[in-house]
């Protein structure tokens, strides 16, 4: 077993996707604790088929870089989400279930008519499961994302405390004149950001379970912020490995793989909260 | 001057206004209660004061040196809040937040700010736990101690003891008068007249009829007569 993993490890591609699987898992770690605690996990999800739907209307118009249409439109819809949150005519969740599925939707229906592939339910399916776009990546999609994966975490200890003060208590940071609403646009930038990253992983309907899981993890065990955050960040980490390991060694599909080792490591992490009485 | 100065405000929600000509103001030292029965605007008027909605018309100034940033205040609870994993000592650093501008990490006087208010409302040895465990009256002294690391001049309490049992109630009244004995001027919304009556300097009763002055001058007033026959 090991010997076929070390054969594996031979191939640039192989290398390429521990990579980026690793930079994807920690960059959406980091912002899940935030998400989980504002109530705000669904936009991760809504947000995943706004993706969906950008990414065909990409491959529709031949885009020879994808990111170039999917990063913007995926940015302001996470924008807009957020900011409309509180005080639109629609609610925040009506909102997010209405942009979610009406992108999805629209993003099948584009691929259907527009497409030229023969072989259409199998990109629909790769682009919904990330089944195997993570094994074709070019070296300069991989910088790409050791790009954006470096300054998402830049940004996040950068602004650190702040997205701790505004995820604790908006209120109190906006009174004690804290600007709040900018903090709370850049959150949804980087989410956005993380969203598409994640995408070329685990494909966009399973995003949301690699930002939300380690989170939710983490939470059972720790109990302050800091630890809670830097361990979610490890939980991912090692789960993402896994999972990828995994999938190369018994041939599963590499998303969901790790969607599931998250799943299980959140039922340990789950019986170790309740034997130490963390809740 | 004032510390802070409401000029003929009007204020409500959803574009309708349920408080229309209120002025009122509070001087450095001034100990105000806000009364009047639900539905009347009290918290509406926190918001107001705080600056998180807007006021439909009328003003409010600050003087004697005071700005927004000086402003701490005591929310009530949120939903957020009840299963947040967070020590305590990370949640009374945040009142700092403010102070430090573009600036990512906390610096040395912001740490002393906050072990120094930890200090004060003695809850030192809670400072590594977790704050969704701690009882009720703590979670109260840690929220407390984050807005004096706001403030030194001006707290906006916002019914400060919903939900304490009397012990504690009382604990936490005579915390807040130990503050403002120390010169920190203080605006509570609060249920509890008795408490207000005993401790306030002034009132600010809220309603069809508005009412401000000096607690002796509200206690002969007809409206503190009505209202307090009410509810006593």
């Amino acid at each position: 077993m090991i010997d076929k993993l070390i054969m594996y490890l031979q191939y640039p591609f192989v290398r390429y996707a521990i990579i980026v699987a690793v930079l994807i898992a920690l960059c959406s770690s980091l912002l899940g604790v935030t998400l989980v605690l504002k109530r705000f996990s669904y936009i991760g999800d809504g947000l995943s088929h706004v993706a969906f739907g950008a990414m065909a209307v990409a491959t529709v118009l031949k885009l020879t870089n994808n990111m170039l249409l999917i990063l913007p439109v995926t940015v302001l819809s996470a924008v807009l989400l957020l900011r409309k949150g509180n005080n639109a005519k629609i609610k925040g969740d009506a909102a997010i279930a209405m942009i979610s599925v009406g992108a999805l939707a629209f993003g099948y229906l584009i691929m259907n008519v527009f497409s030229t592939s023969s072989n259409l339910s199998g990109d629909v399916c790769s682009t919904l499961f990330g089944a195997t776009s993570i094994l074709t990546l070019k070296p300069k999609e991989v910088i790409l994302c050791i790009v954006l994966s470096v300054l998402v975490v830049a940004i996040f200890i950068f602004f650190y405390n702040k997205i701790f003060a505004v995820t604790f208590d908006e209120d109190f940071s906006k009174a004690s004149g804290v600007k709040t609403n900018a903090y709370n646009l850049l959150i949804a930038i980087i989410i956005a950001v993380i969203i598409v990253l994640a995408m070329n992983l685990v494909g966009s309907l399973l995003i949301s379970a690699l930002v939300i899981f380690p989170a939710l993890s983490a939470m059972r065990i720790f109990r302050n912020f800091k630890q809670v955050t830097i361990f979610s960040a490890i939980i991912s980490v090692i789960c993402a490995l896994l999972g990828l390991i995994v999938s190369i060694l018994a041939e599963t599909p590499i998303g969901s793989t790790i969607v599931a080792v998250d799943v299980v490591v959140f039922g340990i992490c789950w019986v170790i909260g309740k034997i130490t009485g963390g809740r | 001057m004032a510390l802070l100065k409401a000029d003929s405000l009007s204020l409500g929600y959803d574009n309708q206004a349920i408080l229309t000509d209120l002025s009122f103001e509070i001087n450095k030292g001034d100990y105000l209660c806000i009364v009047g029965e639900n539905g009347s605007g009290k918290t509406t008027l926190m918001k107001t004061l705080l600056g998180l909605q807007k006021p439909y018309g009328g003003t409010i100034t600050f003087g004697d040196g005071l700005t927004k940033k000086d402003i701490g205040y005591l929310p009530q609870q949120t939903l957020v809040q009840r299963d947040f994993p967070a020590a305590v000592r990370e949640i009374v650093l945040s009142g700092c937040q403010a102070k430090t501008g573009l600036r990512p990490f906390y610096n040395k006087a912001e740490k002393k700010l906050a072990e120094d208010n930890m200090e004060k409302m003695g809850i030192t040895h809670l400072k590594d736990r977790c704050y969704r465990e701690l009882s009720g009256g703590q979670q109260q002294r840690v929220l407390l101690a984050r807005a004096l690391c706001a403030t030194g001049k001006l707290l906006l309490l916002d019914e400060p003891v919903a939900g304490l049992d009397p012990k504690v109630t009382a604990e936490m009244y005579a915390l807040i008068e130990s503050l403002n004995k120390e010169g920190i001027s203080i605006i509570m919304i609060s249920h509890d007249i008795s408490a207000a009556l005993k401790y306030a300097s002034h009132i600010l009763h809220i309603g069809e009829t508005i009412y401000f002055g000096t607690k002796k001058d509200y206690l002969e007033s007809s409206l503190g007569r009505n209202f307090l026959g009410e509810e006593v």
